[in-house]
């Protein structure tokens, strides 16, 4: 009987013993999951095997855990499933529909999809291509982007810098917007450009929509941006006898530069996407019309969207083409962003190198 | 070394007065503050305004009237069953997103490891990121087929409910598989926002509930989940207001029907935001005007919604409308 040996205590959350109750639950409701789903219900398939099995599995462990430890136990071992199955039924959708685009929009791409419009091509002929869309959509994109960016961030510097008694105010309009569904967006465009000033539909009237909603999402990430630059910088720029625009302007933006083009990616990636502001405002075309500001004019979501209410096989293909290249494009923004905001913001700015190098001399 | 001769200090009297360029910069600031104000007042009043002639031929029949035939020689038309169905899509959207949400955000702020926290929220803000004609697409070509096996054995087992009770055995473009696809549309909303509201509990309180031993579970039940009960409205009304002007999906998914009837899995199914979509290449000036008209009243709709989800959900940042 020696004192010393003093064991150390696992504070793993799962011990060994809870994995093998785990293993034997799932199993015996699996079983019982396989019996139920080809002997009882009407249906067989893996869906209704997988919900069996689920519910099941809940039942048995409960049991078990219930047997092996206590009541408060199996409760908590039961919630803890609850909520982590909760959790991934959030990404199983994701992976099916990626899955879905991917599937059946790489087989329908083509050379001719990008090279080509839709004008000479009937809907029951293969070829052709959407490259009017494409030409639309990078139109539109890039005059939003113009539009809603200098707005945007002018917004955050109020609400961050300026402040003033209105700052509570605008933070709740700049909310407010970000609610606005995209279609009364186009309605407001509508009402406004095509019929109160009596301009016909264009890609220009397309961005107007598209910033409308490109605005407060550049507004507030900008704004959470400009909060994470220390105070300490404003702070010594303004004691150097910079005023207040120059401090904003040559020490604040620049230190924040990473995190404002996160936001310009995030606004981008809010509008890419919307088809329904542009059903009312460029109405869509098949020809290739490079000009945005006169005639009507394609654009990816807008095509995509009209192609998929036609019947024909040869125009559904073309719509998962360009269903598949959105994807690819929102994927590749959203993969920018990931990838800024995981750089540190305000190591590489100006004042920062310029500080670096007075404090080594 | 002394002073020769002792001065009595003077405070400098600080003058602020910006210089030029401020100003101006601090005009423009507010200005484009302002914009925003200016945008939503502009978008309430234009709607009004081009709604006018509609509103004029209809009247109050525009909010009564379940039908939508305004290129008849005598055009009548209302937005009642319209907005009903439109109530109904957000109900079911939310049925299934309020307790999804909530469970991932339990897993994302107490559960999940430390390493994934970061990949997962990434991944529910890619499910932001999806446009929603894709998930209309994935919706009609690949949810449907699959959901009306679904639907069918539902509602021959259930038939005594009278949501699931269908007059036609047929189960296509229903409320039901719109509801589903615009749920997934909302919950990352609601996830994002119910995370940060858990995020915010006090760590001691937590701590201390433990320390009394009580499991993970009974900690979240008392102590994470009541804390968080303002975050749980607010994230569920942002997403209703989502919800509500939900366009592309719902359009691509449902066939439009102008009756109030209860049932959610058979065919046919509206929302307003469908509706104008679906209508409005081939409207008239009269029925675009009953369009805009509609457009309005869900542009009311959705700020009324978001304004109080906004509120509840700065209460509950701030501490204040909590009590446990």
């Amino acid at each position: 009987m020696s004192l010393t040996t003093e064991q150390r205590r696992s504070t793993a959350a799962t011990t060994p013993r809870d994995r093998v109750i785990q293993a034997a639950s799932a199993l015996a409701s699996g079983a019982l999951a396989a019996v139920i789903t080809t002997q009882v219900l009407p249906v067989t398939g893996p869906v209704p095997f997988g919900l069996t099995w689920l519910i099941a599995f809940v039942a048995i462990y409960w049991l078990a855990v219930q047997q092996s430890d206590d009541a408060l136990a199996a409760r908590d071992r039961i919630m803890t499933f609850v909520i982590t199955t909760g959790a991934a039924m959030v990404l199983l959708p994701l992976v099916f529909i990626l899955g879905f685009v991917f599937v059946r929009g790489v087989g329908a791409l083509s050379v001719s999809f990008f090279t080509e419009d839709l004008s000479r091509t009937g809907t029951l002929d293969a070829g052709g291509g959407l490259q009017h869309a494409i030409v639309g959509t990078l139109q539109q994109i890039a005059m939003s982007v113009v539009m809603a960016v200098p707005l945007g961030m002018m917004t955050a510097v109020f609400l961050n810098e300026v402040r003033g008694p209105l700052r509570r105010p605008v933070r709740m309009f700049v909310d407010a917007m970000s609610g606005v569904p995209s279609i009364v967006a186009g309605l407001f465009i509508y009402a406004v450009w095509l019929i109160s000033l009596g301009n016909g539909g264009s890609g220009f009237a397309a961005s107007l929509a598209l910033s409308i909603l490109m605005l407060p999402t550049v507004a507030r990430t900008a704004e959470e941006v400009l909060r994470l630059v220390p105070g300490g910088l404003r702070e010594a720029s303004l004691a150097m006898g910079a005023t207040e625009w120059r401090t904003v302007w040559s020490i604040v933006l620049p230190t924040a530069r990473n995190g404002l083009i996160t936001a310009v990616v995030l606004g981008i990636a809010r509008v890419v996407g919307e088809t329904a502001p542009l059903i009312m405002t460029s109405f869509g075309s098949t020809k290739l019309n490079a000009n945005p500001f006169n005639g009507l004019q394609a654009s990816l979501p807008l095509s995509v969207y009209q192609l998929l209410s036609n019947p024909f096989a040869a125009q559904q293909q073309r719509a998962y083409a360009g269903a598949f290249v959105l994807v690819v494009l929102v994927l590749t923004l959203f993969i920018i962003t990931r990838v800024l905001g995981n750089r540190k913001s305000g190591k590489r700015t100006r004042a920062f190198r310029l500080f670096k190098k007075r404090s080594a001399s | 070394m002394v002073p020769s001769q002792v001065t009595t200090d003077v405070p400098r009297t600080l003058l602020r007065t910006p210089t030029r360029s401020d100003r101006i910069y601090r005009g423009l600031a507010i200005g484009t503050g302002l914009l925003t104000l200016v945008i939503l007042a502009l978008i309430g009043l234009n709607l009004l305004l081009q709604s006018r002639t509609a509103i004029q031929s209809q009247g109050l029949r525009f909010l009564t009237s379940n039908a939508w035939s305004p290129q008849q020689a005598e055009p009548s038309f209302g937005i009642k069953a319209v907005l009903y169905w439109t109530i109904i899509i957000a109900f079911i959207a939310l049925a299934i997103a309020i307790p999804v949400s909530i469970a991932c955000a339990l897993y994302l702020t107490e559960l999940a490891p430390r390493q994934l926290q970061k990949p997962l929220r990434s991944l529910v803000d890619l499910l932001a990121a999806i446009p929603s004609l894709i998930y209309g697409m994935w919706g009609l070509l690949y949810l449907q087929p699959h959901m009306i096996p679904f639907a069918t054995w539902i509602s021959t087992k259930l038939d005594f409910v009278p949501f699931l009770r269908v007059s036609r055995p047929s189960f296509s473009s229903s409320a039901l598989i719109a509801g589903v696809v615009v749920s997934l549309m909302v919950i990352p909303i609601c996830t994002s926002v119910i995370r940060e509201v858990f995020s915010q509990t006090p760590q001691g309180e937590k701590e201390a509930a433990l320390a009394m031993g009580a499991t993970r579970w009974e900690m979240i039940r008392t102590v994470v989940l009541p804390f968080g009960r303002g975050g749980i409205i607010g994230g569920s009304m942002l997403g209703l207001g989502r919800a509500l002007g939900e366009t592309i999906a719902v359009a691509l998914i449902i066939s439009p029907i102008f009756v109030i009837r209860p049932s959610v899995v058979e065919t046919g199914a509206n929302s307003v935001a469908s509706l104008i979509a679906l209508r409005f290449g081939e409207a008239d000036a009269l029925q675009r005007s009953g369009l805009v008209a509609a457009g309005l009243a869900l542009f009311g709709l959705t700020l009324v919604v978001n304004t109080i989800a906004a509120f509840v959900v700065a209460r509950s940042r701030s501490g204040a409308g909590v009590d446990i």
